[in-house]
C-alpha cells in the first residue's frame, strides 16, 4: 500500500473519533455503557453461582446495599451493611 | 505545588475526596482475593490500570470464570470515558513527554472532577494533580489492606465478602442513574445478563450488555 493511501486512511480514522466525540449520540452510549456492564456484573456477582441462577444471602446483601444507597448512606456504610447481612444470613440460617 | 488544605479550599476538596475515594480500594482489594487473584496481581492492577471499574470488572469477570479477552474487553469499553478526560485535561495541564504520562495515569473521574469545577486554570492544574495523586496514594494502600484482610479469611461468605463486592458496584452505579431511560436500561441489562448465564460462556453475558447501551443510546 502507498503512503499516500496509508495518509488517507490513517488520517480519517483518527479523525472519526474527534467527530464523533461532539454527536450526543456518541456521547449517550458513552453514558450508557458504564451502566450495562456495572448492572450486568451486578446481576452476575448476585444472582448466579457457576452457571447456575441462585437466590441466596448475597440477594439480601445487594437489597440493604440499594437501601442504603437510597437514603445517601456514605460508601463505606453501603459495603459494610451489605456485608454483615450477608454474613448474618450465611451463619445463623 | 503546595498542598495547605486549612488555607486552600481546593485542598481541602481534593483530599476528602481522595481520601473517600480511596478507601474503595478496600473492598477492591477484597474482591480481587475473593476472585482467585493472589494479593500481588490484586495491588497491581491498582498501580498499573488504576481505574475503579474497570479493576472490578476484570477480578469479577475472572472471578466467575470469564476469559481474559472478556475481561480485557470489558475493562476496556468502562475506561474508555478516560480518554475524554485526557482530551479535556490535557489543553489545561500542558504537559510533554514523562511528566504526560504521569499525568495520564492520574486522569480518572475525581481528578477531572475536582479540576472541572475550579474557576481558572491555576486551581484546575492544583486540584487536578492533588486529587490525582491523593486518590493513587490511597487507592493503593487500601487496596493493600482490603486484599492482605481477605487473605486471612478462608471462606468470604462467613464474612458477607460475596455480598460487599455486588454492593461495591451498586455504589459505583448508583449515582450514574439519572433518568428514567437509564433505570430501565440498568434493569434491561440485568435481565440479559442473567438470561444469558446458563447457556452461554461466563463473561458473554456482561460484555454482551454494550449492545443494548448502543441500542438505546442511538435510538432516542
Amino acid at each position: 500500500m502507498s503512503a499516500i493511501w496509508i495518509a488517507v486512511i490513517g488520517a480519517s480514522v483518527t479523525a472519526l473519533p474527534e467527530k464523533w466525540l461532539n454527536k450526543p449520540g456518541f456521547m449517550r452510549i458513552n453514558a450508557l455503557v458504564p451502566i450495562v456492564l456495572l448492572s450486568a456484573l451486578v446481576a452476575v456477582q448476585t444472582f448466579t453461582n457457576k452457571k447456575e441462577l441462585v437466590i441466596d444471602q448475597r440477594f439480601a446483601g445487594v437489597i440493604v446495599a440499594l437501601i442504603a444507597l437510597r437514603f445517601k448512606a456514605p460508601f463505606p456504610v453501603v459495603v459494610v451493611s451489605a456485608a454483615i447481612t450477608s454474613a448474618a444470613i450465611y451463619n445463623w440460617f | 505545588m503546595s498542598i495547605n488544605p486549612k488555607k486552600n479550599p481546593v485542598d481541602r476538596t481534593a483530599l476528602s475526596v481522595a481520601f473517600t475515594v480511596g478507601l474503595y480500594g478496600a473492598a477492591f482489594g477484597a474482591a480481587g482475593v475473593t476472585a482467585g487473584f493472589s494479593i500481588l496481581q490484586t495491588c497491581l492492577l491498582s498501580i498499573l490500570l488504576f481505574s475503579g471499574a474497570s479493576q472490578f470488572a476484570v477480578v469479577g469477570i475472572m472471578g466467575a470464570g470469564g476469559s481474559a479477552i472478556s475481561a480485557i474487553a470489558t475493562a476496556t469499553l468502562l475506561g474508555f470515558r478516560n480518554a475524554l478526560y485526557g482530551l479535556q485535561m490535557a489543553p489545561i495541564l500542558k504537559v510533554g513527554g514523562l511528566k504526560r504520562v504521569l499525568a495520564a495515569q492520574i486522569t480518572i473521574d475525581e481528578s477531572t472532577a475536582v479540576a472541572t469545577i475550579q474557576e481558572n486554570d491555576e486551581d484546575r492544574k492544583h486540584g487536578f494533580y492533588v486529587t490525582g495523586i491523593g486518590v493513587y496514594i490511597f487507592w493503593n494502600l487500601f487496596t493493600y489492606l482490603g486484599a492482605l484482610g481477605a487473605s486471612a479469611i478462608g471462606d468470604p461468605s462467613v464474612w458477607g465478602l460475596d455480598a460487599a463486592v455486588p454492593a461495591a458496584f451498586c455504589g459505583l452505579i448508583w449515582p450514574r442513574l439519572k433518568n428514567k431511560t437509564q433505570f430501565l436500561v440498568s434493569a434491561i441489562a440485568i435481565a440479559w445478563a442473567l438470561l444469558l448465564t446458563p447457556i452461554a460462556p461466563a463473561g458473554i453475558p456482561i460484555i454482551t450488555t454494550v449492545l443494548l447501551a448502543v441500542i438505546f443510546g442511538v435510538k432516542k
